[in-house]
């Protein structure tokens, strides 16, 4: 977890030191745009992982910071996804930007009718009523077919130009930029949310939610927000998709799709957001690498994986990073 | 009307049973060890792929074939549970849904390299087939059945973990194990024990559930949903709820889809939610 | 510095190019199917389908090597599906893109098979629409209504029912087969009533099986995918008394698959079913199919996806034959249409206007065969066409 080993020193203080940029991470996204220079054929994968990374910290700004265990999460990610899909379909609306934001908000809006069911529920309830409502929401999406297309997924997809400018290629360098862009922007709110006091309270609530009332902190509150943010966040991640494939199916509110984005984040770690853009990472290009050489048992050895990981790596691979980084430097 | 409502009951109170044998194991294994196990799909399907296997190449009889699986399905989790789980008890939850998910994936990549991807069709003794004609109304032989298994396994598992001496053993280790072992009880053994007793249910109800549901390889992730709804609702630690649990969304849902049918895939999904967010502990829920 | 790299990697990436263009021994064929995931014995039987017409006609056509880049989708997943396609075409170069079991993957590459210029075989998905999406979109599949509008017709012309239920699968070939099967039959004469879907993760038909039984039909017409329902549905019919010759179960193919049928045992006799190919179809063609696949594949029997996959291959080494090996879009495209030719499942030829597939539609009936169940065929229809292109 984050050192939260300070002894007394001022609050403030060390809000601005966990803020602060390291040179780690100036790389790490340096090194996010190497794939325009060095991997032209893999770009529109790039794009595929950083929609699944964006995911994944909305995931993980809940799961990882408040606690919320949810395999639901698909839910928002599917309505943000349709509603991209609907804006162009059906209202002649493809303007990408204003369609993304709308995708945002529409699943941040439903996100926040949401959370007063969701403060009800702990442990085992959370998850199964978090995947009870993801659920209801895909029989939802298939019982509208007439709305949504159903099983055979929505048509007439057609997203204009960003800024009237940049088609979106063949290649995915539209794509790419454009998922990249959004990414980093999402990660810099989430950055900027959990480093304030808001985002200490949160994982105040996740330590010890009795105690929480006790302190002052109006923790109901504060977790309908962050389950508002989470939402909406993973609303743009679904409006993306969408928006740089054309496409958008029943598959995009799946249970399979809850299931895969909490897989990535463990993997990765969770409460620490880089944990949620490495485990993206290394699911997808692992998987895509491994499913080109060997299409049908490929699985297999992502399972191995997984199970690897946590046998040696507890605080999934970031943390084991940062622990082996910790030794090395004695 | 009233015949039919009869059968309706009938119907669901089978189905609930069906899903009441293939998650009785995981309200042990969640329940009492408070191992988050979503493998338990996995063990299943163990179960139903050593059945069919055993009734088509060995020529078992069906009954036979029952046991078997009961008895590969926990034997195949001792191993796994003395090499890897155990480490994992403490661990925590997060690591044992990656853990066990992962197993998931491992168990179909090797069900599909092994059995092919295809359907493994079951073929019941003549017995077993057809229905019970009575007055107007015709009951399922194989229904019948599924009931009165689910019966039998929820009279020994009650009795056996509240009047005996190993279930007595049982619940102390999983209560406290410091002071279980301060009692001379081999908490390492009770633990390989339980864990074998949850898998070996899975096994058995993959098993009996391969004639309605089929089999292939995803049967893992296929039948974890519903059996994680049935734990929830029943509530954490109980078999007697997970009994009721299973009965009550059985019947809902088969006279849901009956009377209202427009809404049959939303219904259990909305007695789900609905139950725990009134009961967020399960209907027989402790903690 | 950056530009002069970027220049090196332009240069390279462009000389990949004109290499990949002059080295035109091989022809790269990209097929994505759902490998892994609930589809994946859908993805295996129509693969094996491409392997064995490959293993019995050789890997050279027109002086070309072909070559098989498989890519998993993983289920059903547009997005995915899009962008194998889009990473088929601009990182392996391949000249033809093929598989598609499922309607929203074919329909999520179709567009990439458009901008690029490529030839799709859609070699399984079925709504009819798929095909309307692209130019170069040819299907050796069949559609949903190719079968059912047909079935329906036929129900009450030959089948001596006049009125008759519907229960589907509640997605979107579920609700092709309802309209398509309602449209024939009541255009026909007949009378639908009540229609009822079922989810498509629905592990009990008990409460569906009762309503319907409720209104007494003469027949109840079926469509469920294939997998472990057909089975379960078939059992629940059976056990509730509504079963032939009281009460005519019709279906479209997948219910009596030949693990169905050896779940079902006996009960299954009777059922009718409609499709575009029959195991048991007696025909030397046929028989040679059948037992090759056999012979490769454990002794696992084909079904509709492996025929699909063959077929498909047929059409791939056909048209290159009759371009010379040219692999553009438009050659190709135009050497599939109006194609005819004697497949396993009796003779097929694409529509020049559509560029789907016109095929026999068989009528089948479960009957005991020497000792074991088979789907007998009652009556031929030849020449089918899809009968909703052109429609909307």
């Amino acid at each position: 977890m984050s050192n939260t080993t300070t002894t007394a020193i001022d609050p403030a203080a060390w809000i601005r030191r966990q803020s602060r940029w390291s040179a780690l991470e100036v790389a790490f996204w340096l090194a996010a745009l190497l794939p325009f220079y060095f991997f032209p054929t893999y770009l529109m994968l790039a794009s595929q992982i950083a929609v699944a990374a964006l995911f994944a910290i909305s995931v993980d700004l809940i799961l990882g910071y408040a606690g919320i265990v949810t395999l639901g999460h698909a839910m928002f990610f599917g309505i943000g996804a349709y509603t991209a899909g609907l804006l162009s379909a059906k209202a002649g609306w493809g303007e990408p930007i204003s369609g993304l934001l709308i995708a945002g908000a529409m699943a941040g809006a439903v996100g926040f009718v949401v959370s007063f069911l969701i403060v009800r529920v702990q442990h085992l309830a959370l998850i199964m009523v978090t995947l009870g409502l993801g659920l209801l929401t895909y029989e939802l999406a298939n019982a509208m077919s007439w709305l949504t297309g159903g099983t055979d997924g929505l048509r007439g997809i057609d997203i204009w130009p960003i800024f009237g400018l940049f088609r979106f290629d063949l290649w995915g360098y539209t794509a790419y930029s454009y998922t990249l862009a959004v990414l980093f922007l999402g990660f810099l709110a989430a950055r900027r949310i959990v480093n304030s006091s808001f985002g200490l309270a949160l994982r105040g609530i996740r330590e010890n939610v009795r105690r929480m009332p006790a302190i002052g902190s109006p923790y109901r509150r504060h977790l309908q927000a962050i389950y508002t943010i989470s939402a909406a966040i993973a609303g743009l991640a679904g409006g993306l998709l969408t928006q740089t494939t054309n496409t958008v199916a029943l598959e995009s509110l799946s249970f399979q799709r809850s299931a895969d984005v909490v897989v990535m984040l463990i993997l990765g770690g969770t409460g620490r957001l880089y944990g949620a853009v490495l485990g993206a990472l290394v699911f997808l290009l692992v998987r895509d690498r491994l499913s080109g050489v060997n299409p049908q048992y490929w699985y297999f050895w992502i399972g191995l994986m997984l199970m690897v990981v946590v046998l040696f790596m507890p605080k999934g691979i970031l943390g084991g990073l940062t622990r082996l980084a910790g030794r090395t430097k004695g | 009307m009233n015949a039919n409502l009869v059968i309706v009951l009938f119907d669901g109170f089978a189905f609930g049973m069906l899903l009441f044998v293939l998650s009785v194991g995981l309200s042990v294994t969640l329940g009492l060890m408070n191992f988050i196990n979503l493998a338990h799909g996995a063990f299943g399907m163990l179960g139903g792929y050593v059945a069919v296997t055993a009734m088509r190449q060995l020529g078992f009889p069906f009954l036979l074939a029952l046991p078997t699986a009961f008895l590969a399905a926990a034997l195949v989790s001792v191993v796994f549970e003395r090499t890897l789980f155990r480490r994992l008890y403490r661990a925590g939850e997060l690591n044992q849904v990656l853990f066990t998910i992962g197993l998931v994936f491992v168990s179909a990549a090797a069900a599909t390299y092994v059995f092919g991807t295809g359907q493994q069709p079951i073929v019941l003794p003549d017995w077993l087939r057809g229905s019970v004609v009575v007055g107007e109304l015709r009951f399922g032989v194989y229904r019948i059945f599924l009931i009165a298994m689910a019966l039998a396994i929820t009279a020994l598992l009650v009795f056996g973990l509240e009047r005996t001496r190993l279930g007595a053993r049982i619940r102390a280790a999983v209560d406290n194990q410091r002071v279980a072992q301060g009692l001379g009880i081999n908490v390492d053994r009770i633990f390989a024990v339980t864990f074998a007793l949850g898998s070996g249910l899975a096994g058995l109800g993959g098993a009996l559930a391969v004639e309605i549901v089929g089999l292939d390889p995803s049967f893992g992730f296929h039948y974890l949903v519903y059996v994680l709804i049935v734990v929830a609702v029943g509530g954490l630690g109980s078999v007697t709820g997970s009994f009721v649990g299973a009965a009550l969304l059985g019947i809902g849902d088969v006279a849901g889809k009956y009377f209202v049918p427009e809404i049959g895939s939303f219904l259990i999904y909305l007695m789900l939610v609905a139950i725990l967010l009134v009961r967020p502990l399960g209907l027989f829920g402790k903690r | 510095m950056t530009k002069t790299v970027f220049g090196a990697i332009a240069l390279a990436v462009g000389l990949g190019w004109t290499m990949a263009a002059t080295a035109q021994e091989t022809v790269k064929v990209g097929v994505i199917l759902p490998y892994s995931g609930p589809f994946a014995d859908a993805a295996n039987q129509l693969d094996a389908g491409i392997k064995l017409y490959m293993a019995q006609n050789g890997d050279e056509v027109a002086g070309k090597t072909i070559e098989i880049i498989r890519k998993d989708t993983g289920g059903p997943s547009p997005d995915v599906a899009r962008r194998l396609a889009q990473e088929l075409v601009v990182r392996d170069g391949v000249d033809i893109l093929a598989g598609f079991a499922l309607t929203p993957e074919a329909l999520g590459a179709a567009e990439i098979s458009k901008e690029a210029q490529k030839l799709m075989v859609v070699m399984n998905a079925a709504t009819s629409i798929v095909t309307e999406q692209s130019p170069y979109a040819v299907r050796t599949s069949v559609t949903i209504p190719q079968l059912n509008y047909t079935f329906g017709k036929w129900a009450f012309e030959e089948g001596g029912v006049t009125q008759a239920y519907t229960l589907v699968a509640d997605y979107g070939p579920g609700h092709d087969a309802e309209s398509s099967f309602s449209k024939g039959f009541t255009e026909a004469g007949g009378k639908i009533l009540g229609s009822d879907r079922t989810p498509v993760a629905n592990p009990d038909f008990s409460a569906f099986v009762q309503r319907v039984k409720d209104s007494n039909p003469e027949a109840v017409y079926i469509f469920v995918p294939g997998g472990g329902q057909p089975a379960a549905i078939g059992k629940a019919l059976v056990d509730r008394g509504l079963a032939p010759p009281d009460t005519k179960i019709f279906a479209q193919g997948e219910l009596t698959h030949p693990e169905a049928l050896e779940s079902m045992g006996d009960t299954a006799k009777g059922i009718i079913t409609t499709y575009h190919y029959t195991l048991e179809r007696d025909d030397p063609l046929n028989a040679e199919f059948v037992a090759a696949y056999r012979e490769a594949n454990g002794d696992r029997a084909p079904d509709l996806f492996s025929i699909g996959g063959y077929d498909g291959m047929h059409l791939i080494y056909e048209a290159l034959k009759k371009t010379g090996g040219d692999t553009s879009g438009d050659a190709l495209v135009e050497a599939a249409k109006g194609m005819a030719w004697q497949s396993p499942r009796g003779p097929i030829s694409i529509d020049p206007e559509t560029r789907d597939i016109v095929q026999t539609v068989y009528i089948r009936q479960v009957e005991e065969v020497d000792g074991s169940l088979q789907n007998v065929i009652l009556q031929e229809i030849p020449e089918v066409k899809d009968p909703l292109h052109g429609a909307n």
